[in-house]
């Protein structure tokens, strides 16, 4: 004989269960369960929060998981290659050997007078790390599905991780840009350093930010479009040709010109040379731009970026 | 005086079923599109399923039927969920696969949000829904323990203060600084373990990780959670193991379809499971003959395992009955049928047969076949039926998979006051005969003999 649940069960104090059976259901909407009480809870659980709630303070508490997400970058990329971080310093070299050869030598495109493996490691070195934090972060919410499927954290740590950690590799390749900067001035190169190096700090904050917000918000939009996935890598490739990294700005034909300055990255690289190389064309209009659109994509992608986390276990 | 410390209020969750994954840039803008122009959703079959009617759907649903209707696109993984955690308790949720509580876990975990409702919550929630999150195998162990420690949110000096203790509890000391991709699978889950149990959170939530590690580990593990429920913590435990909540937790909440159907007394609501929790759902029936799977020769109607009638449900101590109703619509065939046991590993336990007709004389009309699983033999866990039709012994008639699930239940029979499941696939209860022999030296040894 099978009985019957409902007959066996003894009043309980639950409020939702087998009376709700009987009684038909009664939705309450809204209206507390529970008696008010004094009480400062530390976190509340809601379905929806408002755009403007982004726990940023959560991210400061999960500092230490951000340097150990750098940390685990770092160490297990190279783990088992011979040349280890070596290959940091071959990468861009290799680029900018294949610049040389390539636009400098055969299709002897203008290097604004510069010595040519100076003016395209300049550009490779600062595109490059705009370029690996973007491809890197917009991979943020399918890579690490199965660690956010079981664990909250401040989500931004992981993008804000990737920043920091190519940041480690933006100074290595500093390092090797500064080495060839050295040698060229030594040979009385007609190269000299100007005001704009101050400018440095705020150029590679900008490069970080753009790379991070944009990253972010491609990041967002894929867990409901895979699409965008195969779309970033040729997006890349498009915005790279919009900046003056081949081709000086200055060498532009003028109705064109207004393309590769709307590149935030353009101000951003031409900056970088004429500080360093004393050429290069710097305008506080072009930079102040670069400037807005950073902060407008980090914050819409911030924005994006928290509204997504909540809720994409469901759809990613 | 104890005091709240979790509060669920009205606590809804829903999932729109089919739809996800398949969204595209087109349905989105065609979706906008339509709420521009003031009509209904396009792509929602269940009337609008735009966000700021959310709550008119949960009422328009809850009043019209108690389920959603079969055919509906929402899943109500949770529905109005309330109820309250007490400063030092240790909150048992248990329920059938599908009732909700990995649904509950993840909205307190924050893993993912609720559709409506609230979570109050006083204190630094720790929660493990799987051991081991975020292990990189490359990296060493040392190097994986902050790594894990950070992810489950203890600082770095935190973990620096408890390393040592960590790696005494994972008892794998000589390879911590060898990359964790070297460990075996018990290494790493011991590891991983060791790192969880020492986090320090006022409150933890704990799904079934227990189910891993072998018989010690687990002793170990189902230890460590009652000295973390004895040091005033809160935890919130859900498991299968009716054995280990029975024993561990002080209160008890039972879901059903994702409402709390039962709460109280954790004893009292794993015996209000175990007695209504599995009746009729180890059965799939299809009345109608014609549209039940199979094809023209035979079609099958019903199969179900339940417990025998002296008992409520299935446990490692009452067996089981299985039987297969199915109809016949050929005559004169070498008819047989054949069950498959799988259980959860998807490991095939055995097969056993009947032969229904011998001599080509099966006959047109309705066969009941019916047998005995034997108590003490099949070990706690999931298990699913497979039925097979043949003929001839060799052709294939028809094959249906995953017919029937069932659950054996865990009992301490055998085992002592041990509640851990006990490892392996089978579960026999032997009878233990054992001699003595003593060290004397004066005289032949003179064995004696015990029967237990």
């Amino acid at each position: 004989m099978t009985t019957k649940p409902e007959q066996l069960i003894v009043p309980a104090p639950s409020r939702s269960g087998s009376d709700r059976k009987s009684a038909g259901v009664k939705w309450r909407p809204k209206s507390s369960a529970f008696r008010s009480q004094p009480c400062d809870w530390d976190l509340i659980i809601r379905a929806k929060t408002g755009w403007f709630d982004l726990h940023l303070a959560d991210l400061w508490r999960y500092r230490d998981l951000v340097m150990l997400f750098v940390r685990r970058d770092f160490v297990s990329q190279y783990k088992q290659t011979i040349l280890g971080p070596l290959w940091f310093i071959i990468q861009p070299l290799l680029t900018t050997l294949t610049f040389t050869v390539i636009f400098g030598n055969i299709a002897q495109l203008s290097t604004d007078g510069l010595p040519k493996i100076l003016f395209y490691l300049s550009g490779v070195t600062a595109w490059s790390y705009f370029a690996d934090c973007l491809t890197k972060t917009s991979e943020t919410f399918n890579a690490n599905a199965n660690i956010f499927g079981k664990v909250y954290f401040s989500r931004l740590a992981v993008p804000v991780s990737i920043v920091v950690s190519n940041l480690i590799r933006l100074g290595i390749q500093m390092g090797l840009f500064l080495g060839f900067y050295f040698y060229f001035l030594a040979r009385g190169a007609a190269i000299h350093a100007t005001q704009a190096l101050w400018l440095l700090p705020l150029l590679i904050l900008l490069m970080a930010a753009l790379g991070l917000g944009t990253g972010i918000i491609v990041s967002s939009m894929t867990t409901r479009y895979r699409d965008l996935r195969f779309l970033v890598q040729f997006g890349v490739q498009l915005l790279m040709y919009s900046t003056p990294m081949i081709l000086p700005l200055s060498k532009i034909p003028e109705h064109y010109r207004w393309i590769m300055v709307a590149n935030p990255m353009t101000s951003i690289i031409e900056t970088f040379r004429y500080a360093f190389l004393g050429t290069g064309t710097f305008s506080w209009l072009h930079v102040g731009y670069t400037a807005g659109a950073t902060t407008i994509l980090l914050g819409v992608g911030v924005l994006l970026f928290n509204h997504v986390e909540k809720t994409f276990m469901d759809t990613v | 005086m104890s005091s709240v410390v979790i509060q669920i209020d009205h606590l809804s969750k829903h999932y729109r079923l089919g739809v996800i994954g398949g969204k595209r840039l087109v349905d989105d803008v065609s979706r906008c599109w339509a709420r521009l122009r003031g009509h209904d959703d396009p792509l929602s079959k269940v009337g609008g399923a735009v966000r700021s009617q959310w709550s008119e759907n949960i009422a328009s649903n809850a009043t019209s039927t108690d389920r959603p209707a079969p055919n509906s696109e929402m899943l109500w993984a949770l529905r109005d969920v309330c109820f309250e955690v007490n400063q030092g308790e240790t909150l048992g949720i248990i329920g059938r696969n599908g009732a909700g509580k990995s649904t509950l876990l993840k909205i307190l975990s924050r893993v993912t949000a609720p559709t409506s409702g609230e979570v109050r919550v006083k204190g630094r929630i720790a929660s493990l829904l799987e051991v081991g999150t975020g292990f990189h195998p490359e990296l060493t162990g040392r190097e994986n323990i902050f790594l894990n420690g950070a992810i489950l949110g203890m600082t770095k000096s935190e973990i620096r203060m408890k390393f040592d203790e960590i790696v005494a509890f994972s008892e794998v000391e000589n390879f911590i600084d060898t990359p964790v991709k070297r460990y075996s699978s018990g290494m790493t889950v011991r590891l991983a373990f060791a790192v969880a149990a020492h986090l320090d959170p006022e409150i933890l939530i704990v799904d079934e990780v227990l189910a891993v590690g072998d018989a010690a580990f687990q002793k170990k593990c189902l230890g460590k959670m009652g000295d973390v429920a004895r040091g005033g913590r809160t935890v919130l435990f859900v498991s299968h193991n009716m054995a280990a909540v029975k024993t561990l937790c002080t209160k008890g909440v039972l879901l059903k379809d994702g409402a709390v159907w039962q709460i109280g007394d954790a004893a009292a609501v794993v015996g209000i499971y175990l007695q209504a929790g599995m009746v009729g759902e180890h059965e799939c029936s299809w009345p109608d003959p014609a549209s039940a799977p199979g094809n023209q020769s035979v079609r099958l109607l019903r199969a179900c395992v339940r417990p025998p009638d002296s008992a409520p449900v299935i446990t490692i101590d009452t067996g089981a009955i299985i039987q297969v109703d199915f109809h016949c619509a050929e005559p004169g065939l070498n008819l047989d049928c054949t069950i498959y046991l799988v259980n959860q590993e998807g490991i095939l336990l055995f097969e056993s047969g009947c032969d229904v007709s011998t001599s080509e004389d099966s006959k047109v009309g309705t066969y009941q076949l019916s047998s005995v699983l034997p108590p003490h033999f099949l070990n706690a866990g999931r298990y699913s039926l497979n039925v097979l039709f043949g003929q001839n012994q060799k052709f294939v008639l028809f094959k249906l998979d995953e017919v029937v699930a069932f659950e054996v239940e865990n009992t301490a029979t055998g085992r002592g006051h041990n509640m851990a499941v006990s490892p392996g696939i089978v579960r026999p209860l032997l009878n233990w005969q054992y001699r003595h022999f003593s060290d004397s030296r004066n005289g032949v040894n003179r064995p004696t003999t015990a029967i237990r």
